[in-house]
C-alpha cells in the first residue's frame, strides 16, 4: 500500500522526511487562506505552529492528513504524495495521528473501544491484541482505570488524553495536535502537557499548533510563527523567542508572554 | 446596601462543614393531592373541570361497551333491542362469530395453523431482537432478517412438493395481511431510508439528485395514489408473466411510501452529529463506508429514535389504506363483516369500529413504550 522507492539510497533520502509541503495555497472562497507554503519536516522533528487565530495555522495542519483540501502545491507525508485519490488519503491517514482541540471522542463508544476501532477496522488486528495495544497507550497516558467507562464521565484533560491514547493506537509515525490545549480548564491544561512532553522523548514527529509558548521552549526543534496565511519565521525556540527578527513575530511574542 | 455591612469582609473556615443527608420529604397522598392537583385557583378549576368531564365520558361509554353489551348470539338479532335488553349496547358477539375472519381473511380453514405459526415464528424473532438483553443478538437479526422472511414465504404462500398447498394472495386477509404489509414496510423503510438519506448528502452529484428526487417526489405523493401507482402502473412496465403479484405491488408500494419518510427521519439525526466526529473518524484512517457504519449511524440513529418510531406507528396505521388497491387488511374483513345482512346493525358497526381501534391502539401503544424504554435505557448510559 504504501508506495516508497526501493533501494536503500532512496529510503536513506525518504526516510529523513516526514512532510514536505511545497508552494501549497488555500483559497476559501475568494479568502486566500493559505499563501506559498513551503516547508520540510524532519522525521522525529518537534515543530510547534503559533500565530494570531485565522492566521492559517490549523488549516494548514489540517491538510497535513487531508481534512481539508487544497487548490495548487503539493503535499508529501512519509514518501505518500496526497492526492485526490482516496487510497493515498487512507495510507496517510494511518501514518498520521490527530488531536482535536475538542477531543472529539466518540461519545457512544467506551474508552477502550474509542481506541480498539481504528486497530481493529482499519489495521485488521485481533480483538484481543486491539484491546492489548489500547490498555498499553492508556496505561501511558495514566488512565487505565477508566477504559470501560464511556467519554461523558471524563475530565476535559482526561478526555484528551484518551485521544491522544487513540491516535497512538495506529502507531503513527507522525503526530497532528490542533490546539490540545485550548479548551481545557486551567488545572487540566498540565497533565495534556506532561503527555505531549513524554511523547516527545520517544522521538515522534510532532506538529502541535499551539499557543503554550514554555511546552514550544521545552520540546520543539523549531517554532513557525505564522500570520495573514504565510509563514513568516521559522526559527529554534531559543532564538525564536529571545530575538525574533520579524516585526510582527515580536508584536507576537509581547502580546502571548506580556 | 445594609445587608452588606452584614458580610464579613474576612472569613476563615474553623471545621470542615459535614456532608449531611437530605432533609426528610414531605411525602403522602394528601401532600401530593394538595401539590399537584390543588395547588393554586387555576390548578383547582382545572382539576374540576376534568373530574366533571371523566363523569360525562366515562359512565355511559362502560354502559354502551361492557354493561348493556351482548356478548354471544349468532345473529344480529341477539344484539338488537329487547324486552330484556331495552338499551342494548356493544354487539360482542359479532367480533366473537367474526374472529378469525377478522385473523385470517379467506385464508382457507384447514391451512390456517400455517398462519399460526408464522405468527409465532414473527413474535419470536421481534422478542429476539428487541429484547436487549437476549442472548447471541447477532443470530436473532440473522434470524428476522434472513431466515424468518423465507420461511414465511413458503408456510404463507406455500410450497406444493413438500405438501404445503399453495395459497394465492387474493385469500390472505385481516390481521395476516396488516401485520405482513406493516412488517415489511418498517424491515424495509429503515435500510432503504439510511441509503436515501446517506445518498442525499453524498458528494456524488448523481446520486444526490437521484436521492432527492425520489424522496421528493415520493413524499409528495399521497399513499393513496403511490399504492395505485404501484398496483396499475408497474403491469404496464413489466411483461405480463413477470408481474408482481398485487399484494407485493402493494407491498412495493408501502416500503417506497415510507422510505421517502424514513429517509427525512434519520438526515435530521445525520445533520445532528457534530463535524468533529467525521473528522476525528477520517482522522484515524477509517473508509467513508466504515466511518458511517461504525461512528456516523449509531449516533444518528440513537439521537433519531423516538422519531424513527413515530415514523413506525404511522406506517402501521397507514396499512389501513391498502383496501384500495382490494386488498383485505384487518380494518377491511371489520366493515365487509358489518355489512353482513344477517349482522348488519349500527351497533355493530360501533362494535366493529371499536374493536379495530383496539387492536391498533395495542399495538402502537406497544412500539412507544418500547421506544420510550430504549430511549431512558440510552440516557442512562450517559453520553453527551
Amino acid at each position: 500500500m504504501e508506495k516508497r522507492p526501493e533501494g536503500p539510497r532512496a529510503e536513506a533520502s525518504r526516510a529523513e522526511i516526514a512532510v514536505e509541503i511545497i508552494a501549497l495555497n488555500k483559497w476559501f472562497g475568494e479568502f486566500h487562506v493559505l499563501r506559498d507554503i513551503n516547508l520540510k519536516v524532519a522525521l522525529g522533528e518537534r515543530i510547534v505552529i503559533c500565530g494570531p487565530s485565522g492566521s492559517g495555522k490549523s488549516t494548514l495542519l489540517r491538510c497535513i492528513n487531508h481534512l481539508e483540501t487544497w487548490q495548487t502545491g503539493r503535499i508529501v507525508v512519509d514518501g505518500i504524495e496526497l492526492t485526490d485519490d482516496p487510497k493515498q488519503i487512507v495510507a496517510v491517514r494511518r501514518d498520521v495521528g490527530m488531536v482535536f482541540q475538542q477531543f472529539n471522542l466518540f461519545p457512544h463508544l467506551t474508552v477502550l473501544e474509542n481506541c480498539t476501532l481504528a486497530p481493529i477496522w482499519v489495521r485488521r488486528m485481533p480483538k484481543r491484541d486491539a484491546e492489548a495495544l489500547a490498555m498499553k497507550y492508556l496505561e501511558r497516558v495514566k488512565i487505565p482505570d477508566q477504559a470501560q467507562k464511556y467519554p461523558a464521565r471524563l475530565s476535559g484533560g482526561q478526555q484528551q488524553r484518551v485521544a491522544i491514547a487513540r491516535a497512538l493506537c495506529m502507531n503513527p509515525n507522525i503526530m497532528l495536535f490542533d490546539e490540545p490545549t485550548s479548551s481545557l480548564d486551567p488545572e487540566m491544561v498540565k497533565e495534556v502537557l506532561d503527555t505531549m512532553v513524554e511523547l516527545a522523548s520517544d522521538g515522534i514527529t510532532m506538529l502541535v499548533v499551539s499557543h503554550e509558548m514554555g511546552f514550544a521552549r521545552q520540546v520543539a526543534n523549531r517554532v513557525i510563527f505564522m500570520d495573514d496565511g504565510q509563514i513568516v519565521e521559522i526559527n529554534e525556540p531559543k532564538s525564536f523567542f529571545d530575538q525574533p527578527q520579524h516585526e510582527r513575530t515580536r508584536l507576537f511574542l509581547q502580546q502571548v508572554l506580556r | 446596601m445594609a445587608a452588606m455591612s452584614d458580610m464579613p469582609v474576612q472569613f476563615l473556615r474553623q471545621a470542615p462543614a459535614d456532608s449531611l443527608p437530605p432533609p426528610p420529604s414531605r411525602a403522602g397522598v394528601f401532600h401530593w393531592l394538595r401539590a399537584n392537583l390543588f395547588s393554586s385557583p387555576f390548578n383547582i378549576a382545572l382539576t374540576l373541570i376534568c373530574i366533571l368531564f371523566i363523569a360525562w365520558i366515562v359512565p355511559p361509554f362502560l354502559r354502551f361497551f361492557v354493561i348493556n353489551a351482548t356478548w354471544s348470539g349468532n345473529d344480529r338479532e341477539a344484539c338488537l333491542p329487547s324486552p330484556a335488553n331495552p338499551q342494548a349496547g356493544a354487539c360482542w358477539a359479532f367480533v366473537r362469530v367474526w374472529l378469525s375472519y377478522f385473523v385470517y381473511g379467506f385464508y382457507p380453514i384447514g391451512q390456517r395453523w400455517r398462519v399460526d405459526l408464522f405468527f409465532l415464528a414473527l413474535a419470536f424473532g421481534i422478542g429476539w431482537l428487541l429484547w436487549l438483553k437476549a442472548p447471541r443478538r447477532e443470530i436473532g437479526a440473522l434470524y428476522f432478517f434472513i431466515v424468518l422472511p423465507i420461511l414465511s414465504l413458503i408456510l404463507l404462500s406455500g410450497l406444493p412438493p413438500i405438501g404445503l398447498a399453495s395459497v394465492p394472495t387474493n385469500l390472505w386477509g385481516g390481521i395476516l395481511v396488516t401485520i405482513v404489509v406493516a412488517t415489511i414496510g418498517m424491515v424495509f423503510s429503515l435500510p432503504l431510508g439510511i441509503l436515501l438519506a446517506l445518498g442525499r448528502r453524498s458528494h456524488i452529484a448523481v446520486v444526490r439528485w437521484l436521492s432527492i428526487t425520489f424522496i421528493e417526489f415520493v413524499r409528495g405523493v399521497p399513499l393513496i395514489t403511490v399504492l395505485f401507482m404501484a398496483s396499475v402502473m408497474l403491469p404496464l412496465f413489466v411483461p405480463e408473466r413477470f408481474a408482481p403479484d398485487k399484494l407485493v405491488r402493494a407491498l412495493i408500494g408501502v416500503a417506497m411510501f415510507a422510505s421517502a419518510y424514513m429517509a427525512e427521519v434519520v438526515r435530521g439525526g445525520l445533520a445532528a452529529i457534530p463535524r468533529g466526529q467525521y473528522e476525528a473518524a477520517q482522522a484515524i484512517g477509517l473508509t467513508y463506508w466504515r466511518m458511517t457504519a461504525l461512528v456516523i449511524l449509531p449516533q444518528a440513529l440513537r439521537v433519531t429514535l423516538p422519531n424513527i418510531v413515530n415514523t413506525f406507528i404511522g406506517l402501521f396505521k397507514d396499512t389501513t389504506l391498502v383496501f384500495i388497491v382490494g386488498i383485505f387488511d384487518f380494518q377491511r374483513t371489520i366493515e365487509t363483516a358489518s355489512a353482513d345482512p344477517r349482522w348488519a346493525s349500527l351497533s355493530t358497526s360501533v362494535t366493529g369500529a371499536a374493536f379495530a381501534a383496539l387492536f391498533y391502539f395495542v399495538c402502537c401503544y406497544g412500539m412507544s413504550r418500547y421506544a420510550a424504554r430504549a430511549e431512558m435505557r440510552l440516557l442512562r448510559r450517559g453520553r453527551h
